[in-house]
């Protein structure tokens, strides 16, 4: 593997909130390379999307408080100045946010907010700036993109908005994007075309991509490597083949028997996890997982945080990695939810 | 890489400027355009008045005193024989002055006091708001009396009260948008893109405010030059024998049974100014949002 362009250690973030602490991301590692497409998955409140904003100090402190490391460019971005990390943000590690109907500003024009980053990194004037923005919306595949930059973001579609700030994330091309579920508000056709749009802008300018998301369909187009997170910790970590194939983790099974397969041999039910995500103010010492899970064989389960540990590598040498002191049976998973937890 | 984008019309000619179009979508408005053309009438008062005016506006003539309107005294003459139509004529320039100068000092101030506390929230949102309120607790005539006992009467000093008056309504306008507008994604998404907060106040924050504060700056002109009236009453704004809009009103009190022109065309001037500006600041919010004003233009069309 290359040497990773992001490189985050034993990330955690904490919120002060009026009934204690809430712990929602708790030691998160991992890298991304050039041009390769991890996927954070994992439920609403397990930690996917505050953690990429605490990469970019994107969270308030207080009342947040952030620990680890992130390493970009050589540099802890965690512990950097606040206007060395202004220069980061957007030059080297550019966002997508989910919703694109409140992520652009509705009094300024396209072309306005375009070209702001640009004339920030790259010290263009307006007349360079706004050709480069036209050339980007075009890019991004928005027809007649000059007239475009004049709209403001009402005039536009869902998609077309979430297509603009696709083009507003490149615009000065960023070494990594974090896409925070940019599909999630758009409906199922559009989702498909922003998929496809970032995957052929990744092929054209070898950025990393870090693509947020709980659709686990859109994971098996996209990711070259999964991270499954739960209760703010990577549960399971493996290349995207790897994880379908292969999954080790019982959340893991679950999410996967929760996912409908179209064509499949016999019509199959779906497997639902009963429960609810752990209480980040009120986590337990273990495991975050057993009270839904299936299989508590252990003892340790209940005191223990168990540790990832490498249980396989597939044939490019991506590991494969498990944050369980057993492995899980799928077979043995799906009878319980079908008769029940003990 | 590189993307063929088709050579459509030139690049400058497509640009049209945001002002152009706001101007377009406020001149649609009937009410917008009465108020900007009597404002402009106004200002012209305000800048010739001196030689437009008929008679001397100070000049006493015993012999033509309380004279009702006539055609060599349209709006009569005071208990003094002072022709009122030259007073009010040239007052407008004293009215107009006290209410832009005084709300453009309380805007400046109390934006820039509203944005930090809003923006930046924690202490300094407590310090910079506790001494609003501190000012905002006395009641406004007698801060403003306050503040002229200790830099001394004269109109000069009446806007500067009025000013200081004025800068808490507007912090408070402001911070509390402010406080709705920086938790928005799109000012998230511009600060991920590397914009400083400077520029994030400048362009997405204030921007995202300026609606509420720009009705409360037409209400607050219209106060601000009724607040000159007041004090000029009490002898601290305008100095006899200048003519002030509020002095005449007051003196007209007086006579209100003998001479009723003595009162009523001061206050005809007052109300009038007033309701320009509250018509203009009306006109302006709609202009000034893309969403309502684009919503105006499609229905006008």
């Amino acid at each position: 593997m290359t040497a990773p362009v992001l490189s985050v250690h034993d990330l955690t973030v904490a919120f002060a909130t009026r009934r204690g602490t809430a712990r929602v991301v708790n030691g998160v590692s991992y890298d991304v390379a050039a041009g390769e497409t991890v996927a954070i998955v994992g439920e609403s409140g397990s930690g996917k999307s505050v953690s990429s904003l605490a990469l970019l100090g994107l969270l308030p402190q207080p009342p947040a408080t952030v620990t680890g490391t992130v390493v970009f460019d050589g540099r802890d971005l965690l512990r950097v100045p606040r206007e060395e990390l202004r220069r980061v943000r957007g030059n080297g590690i550019a966002m997508v946010f989910q919703d694109p109907m409140t992520s652009l500003n509705p009094v300024l024009t396209i072309g306005r907010q375009l070209t702001e980053g640009m004339q920030t990194h790259l010290g263009l004037d307006d007349r360079a700036a706004r050709e480069r923005a036209a050339e980007l919306l075009a890019q991004v595949g928005i027809p007649s993109p000059r007239r475009r930059l004049d709209d403001h973001p009402h005039q536009l579609s869902g998609g077309m908005r979430q297509r603009v700030m696709i083009a507003m994330a490149l615009s000065c091309d960023p070494q990594v994007l974090i896409a925070d579920e940019p599909t999630t508000a758009l409906d199922v056709t559009t989702q498909a075309q922003i998929v496809d749009l970032v995957e052929r802008l990744q092929a054209e300018t070898g950025t990393a991509v870090v693509w947020i998301t709980h659709d686990l369909g859109i994971v098996a187009g996209i990711a070259d490597r999964v991270l499954v997170m739960y209760g703010g910790r990577v549960v399971e970590e493996a290349g995207v083949d790897a994880l379908y194939d292969d999954p080790r983790h019982p959340y893991t099974l679950g999410l996967l028997g929760a996912l409908p397969v179209l064509g499949a041999d016999r019509p199959e039910q779906l497997v639902a996890i009963p429960g609810l995500p752990p209480d980040p103010v009120a986590l337990p010492p273990g495991c975050p997982f057993p009270p839904r899970c299936p299989q508590r064989d252990d003892e340790r389960c209940a005191s223990q945080v168990p540790p990832l540990r490498q249980v396989a590598s597939d044939d490019d040498g991506v590991a494969h990695r498990v944050a369980a002191f057993y492995d899980a049976d799928p077979a043995r998973l799906r009878r319980l939810d079908a008769e029940g937890l003990p | 890489m590189s993307v063929a984008v088709a050579p459509q019309q030139p690049l400058v000619a497509e640009h049209r400027p945001r002002w152009r179009e706001v101007l377009g979508v406020l001149l649609r408005n009937p009410l917008a355009v009465a108020a900007i053309v009597f404002l402009l009438l106004l200002l012209a008062a305000a800048v010739f008045g001196d030689a437009l005016a008929p008679h001397d506006p100070t000049a006493a003539s015993v012999r033509d005193r309380l004279q009702p309107p006539s055609t060599a005294h349209p709006f009569g003459t005071d208990e003094l024989g002072r022709d009122i139509f030259s007073r009010v004529l040239v007052a407008a320039s004293v009215s107009l002055q006290v209410g832009i100068i005084a709300v453009g000092i309380a805007l400046t101030a109390g934006v820039t006091l509203g944005l930090l506390a809003g923006f930046y929230g924690g202490r300094s949102d407590d310090v910079i708001m506790r001494l609003m309120d501190m000012v905002f607790a006395f009641p406004a005539i007698l801060l403003a009396i306050a503040v002229l006992a200790i830099l001394g009467p004269g109109v000069r000093n009446a806007m500067i009260a009025i000013g200081i008056v004025f800068t808490p309504i507007f912090a408070r306008v402001t911070r509390s948008r402010v406080l709705s507008v920086r938790e928005e994604v799109y000012v998230r998404a511009a600060r991920s893109i590397g914009a400083s907060d400077l520029r994030l106040l400048a362009t997405h924050v204030l921007p995202n405010v300026l609606a509420p504060i720009i009705v409360q700056a037409s209400i607050s002109l219209a106060f601000a030059i009724l607040q000159e009236a007041a004090l000029s009453f009490l002898g601290l704004g305008t100095q006899p024998p200048d003519p002030s809009w509020g002095r005449m009103l007051s003196e007209g009190r007086g006579f209100i049974q003998l001479a009723w022109w003595m009162a009523v065309f001061p206050g005809l001037a007052i109300l009038l100014t007033v309701m320009s500006f509250n018509f203009l600041g009306d006109g302006l919010r709609d202009a000034l949002d893309p969403r309502r004003a684009k919503a105006l233009e499609g229905s006008r069309a």
